[in-house]
């Protein structure tokens, strides 16, 4: 049983509190991504979980057994490190079989345990050289090997994939994703590109100046972000927010008002908020629609737009200040600085309070 | 498709032939002032080196004693028979030998360990770093006449009132172990240069491989043992290299200390030399002597190289 419970964690260097109370519980055989912009501490949690970073408080368990206070060794972890942290001097096979050698595990069982992982990852034939002769992506390999050998509870990765060029991440990110189902182990995994967490994670835990913000799937975050940041931090292109206004409220419906003054009602529960209160729209660039200016829910000047040939981002300015960007079909074509309108599709639209919490849709409360 | 790129290039390529020509002219001209102005102090070090070296050989082969004025006849490989054959050739051979041995090994051992030792940060480490690398700045004659006259001199030393206060009786190191004594002085100033070098590497090596090793189960001496060690090693090899070329030729500590004594005790190959020529005035045997100095040297060098040369060009 690999099952991580992590108990009200904190870390700080000396007055600074890196880590400010994580609780956390993941599964057995969960492949779990840690996101956030740099400096949330998602490396340092990553890294009291390896034993590497001292907590200042709070209990990590793994598999029922407490290993807060254990050395790295002793917790039955392993982790790829984002230099790849290769031993220089030792070639392929002895990286590989070093913490096996280390162990007292004999020859014939480490032999049999490194040749298998050579086979599952394509190293057979690299045995022999040193890690200065092998590629990125290669280099990479043998990381992943060298913690597969030891068939920990649980692997760790630091943001492995940051050092390769963007076509070898997309084809490492796809062998990580098997890798994950052939050893059928738990894996944590830290990145600040939410495309890895998206892809990989079967749940992604958003972080943010050392707390965490939301966990879930990855599709749970991206439909029902629990707040403004990680609204903003899923998706992309982000997704857009305005500030509104609330100005009335029916039955299961909510009416706002936006700076340049359109109304616009939304499926929310008016109950939890009162007439007058300050609040921010989020939409996202697929639920937003070029029109013709008349009857739009929005008017706005046409920018520049992005032709990506399966899509087309077109960043609209609206009034106040605010631009759009909307996400079209590959073969829109805009002329700048046209005047166009723009359309929500108010059903998948998000709104959140002054503090930047959610308001929950009315379809949600009842699924 | 080949054809047309055959044609592309036919149609490019007589422009950078052209460029290319008058850039190799000009090259070759820039190369050819280039020689001009570098070739005076070319053949002012080539005088430097070959008026000495042949010079050396040259009275090597005289008997040539500043006691007898006047005739320096030819006497073909005389010198270097007796010098071979002296008694304070194989002295001096042997104490050369263990005096650069010893002062290698006890300054790679202790290197490594107090840079290994300090590289963990500690309140003071910036003071405790310059206390280990200023002995390298004291002059050889001074140190040697410190250590001589204030720490191991058996009456007023230091060493001498350490002993007498744990009971023990004063060691008279000059008379009693001459050679280990002066092993000491010179390990002594050359332990800051191999930390230098050694601490200077040890910030080099990657905090993640040490990570790594940890959770691979690492303790603290097979860390040392499988990621620092290796580390170090080409810092390592270039310590022994430069030290073997400096600790070959020491004297000053000898002259200063021993005086090549008692016998030939601490006589080296450097002191054997300068003792032939300017205590026994016989130039054309401290020659002689000279040039085996420069054979041995050499043949030293070429093992070492040999022996490290491999793993300093090798790249990382």
């Amino acid at each position: 049983m690999a099952e991580l419970k992590i108990n009200a964690l904190r870390k700080s260097y000396g007055d600074i509190e890196i880590l400010k109370g994580i609780d956390l519980h993941i599964r057995d055989h969960e492949f779990v991504v840690f996101v956030g912009p740099s400096g949330c501490g998602k490396s340092t949690l990553l890294r009291s979980i390896a034993g590497l970073e001292e907590v200042t408080s709070g209990q990590i368990v793994l598999g029922g057994r407490d290993i807060t206070g254990l050395k790295p060794a002793e917790r039955d972890l392993a982790m790829v490190f984002q230099s790849y942290a290769l031993y220089p001097h030792m070639n392929v096979r002895k990286n590989m079989s070093f913490a096996l050698e280390l162990a007292g595990v004999d020859k014939a069982t480490i032999e049999a345990k490194v040749k298998d992982a050579a086979r599952i990852l394509e190293l057979t034939h690299l045995l022999d050289r040193k890690p200065k002769d092998l590629s990125g992506g290669q280099r990479q390999r043998v990381a992943i090997g060298r913690a597969i050998v030891r068939h920990p509870q649980v692997f760790l990765f630091d943001e492995p994939l940051s050092n390769l060029d963007a076509a070898l991440r997309v084809q490492m990110r796809l062998e990580l994703a098997r890798l994950h189902h052939e050893l059928n182990a738990t894996m944590i995994y830290v990145t600040h590109d939410q495309v890895e967490a998206m892809t990989l994670a079967d749940r992604v835990v958003v972080m943010n100046q050392g707390r965490i913000e939301q966990v879930g799937t990855p599709l749970e975050l991206y439909h029902h972000p629990v707040n403004q940041f990680v609204a903003g931090f899923i998706g992309t292109p982000k997704m857009a927010f305005i500030p509104a206004r609330v100005i009335g409220g029916q039955g299961h419906e909510l009416t706002i008002q936006l700076p340049s003054g359109e109304h616009l009602t939304l499926p929310r529960s008016p109950d939890s908020i009162h007439v007058g209160a300050e609040v921010t729209l989020g939409i996202r660039p697929e639920h937003m629609r070029i029109v013709s200016p008349e009857n739009a829910n929005l008017t706005g000047q046409l920018d520049v737009t992005e032709h990506l040939g399966s899509d087309t981002y077109c960043h609209v300015n609206i009034d106040g200040g605010h631009t759009l960007t909307v996400r079209q079909g590959g073969d829109y074509e805009g002329r700048f600085g046209e005047i166009v309108g723009v359309d929500f599709d108010l059903s998948r639209a998000h709104l959140f309070d002054s503090e930047g919490n959610a308001l929950d849709s009315v379809t949600r409360q009842a699924a | 498709m080949t054809i047309q790129s055959c044609d592309l290039n036919a149609s490019v390529v007589p422009m950078p032939v052209s460029n290319e020509n008058s850039a190799a002219s000009a090259h070759s001209k820039a190369q050819r002032v280039a020689r001009w102005l570098v070739s005076p102090s070319v053949l002012v070090l080539l005088l430097w080196m070959i008026v000495p070296l042949s010079m050396t050989i040259y009275f090597s082969v005289l008997q040539y004693s500043l006691l007898y004025p006047g005739e320096h006849p030819f006497v073909g490989l005389e010198n270097y028979e007796f010098f071979l054959t002296d008694e304070g050739f194989s002295a001096g051979m042997s104490n050369t030998l263990i005096l650069v041995g010893a002062v290698l090994a006890i300054t790679v051992v202790l290197g490594v360990a107090i840079s290994v030792l300090i590289n963990t940060p500690f309140p003071g480490r910036g003071i405790v770093r310059v206390m280990l690398i200023s002995p390298f700045f004291i002059m050889p004659t001074v140190s040697a006449l410190v250590w001589k006259n204030l720490l191991m001199h058996p009456v007023s030393g230091v060493f001498a009132w350490l002993a007498q206060v744990m009971g023990m009786e004063p060691v008279d190191w000059f008379a009693q172990y001459p050679l280990s004594a002066i092993i000491l002085i010179v390990a002594w100033q050359w332990l800051p240069f191999a930390i230098l070098l050694l601490m200077t590497a040890m910030q080099s090596l990657d905090k993640e491989q040490v990570e790594a090793a940890k959770l691979d189960g690492a303790g603290g001496w097979a860390i040392f043992r499988h990621i620092t060690l290796p580390h170090l090693a080409r810092p390592i090899a270039v310590v022994v290299m430069i030290e073997t070329i400096f600790l070959l030729s020491v004297f000053a500590e000898i002259f200063t200390t021993t005086g090549g004594g008692p016998g030939y005790e601490t006589t080296n190959l450097a002191y054997l030399i300068y003792s032939q020529a300017l205590l026994q005035f016989d130039v054309g045997m401290a020659s002689a002597g000279g040039l085996i100095a420069v054979v041995l040297a050499n043949i030293v060098a070429f093992f070492l190289v040999r022996l490290i040369g491999k793993s300093l060009t090798e790249k990382h």
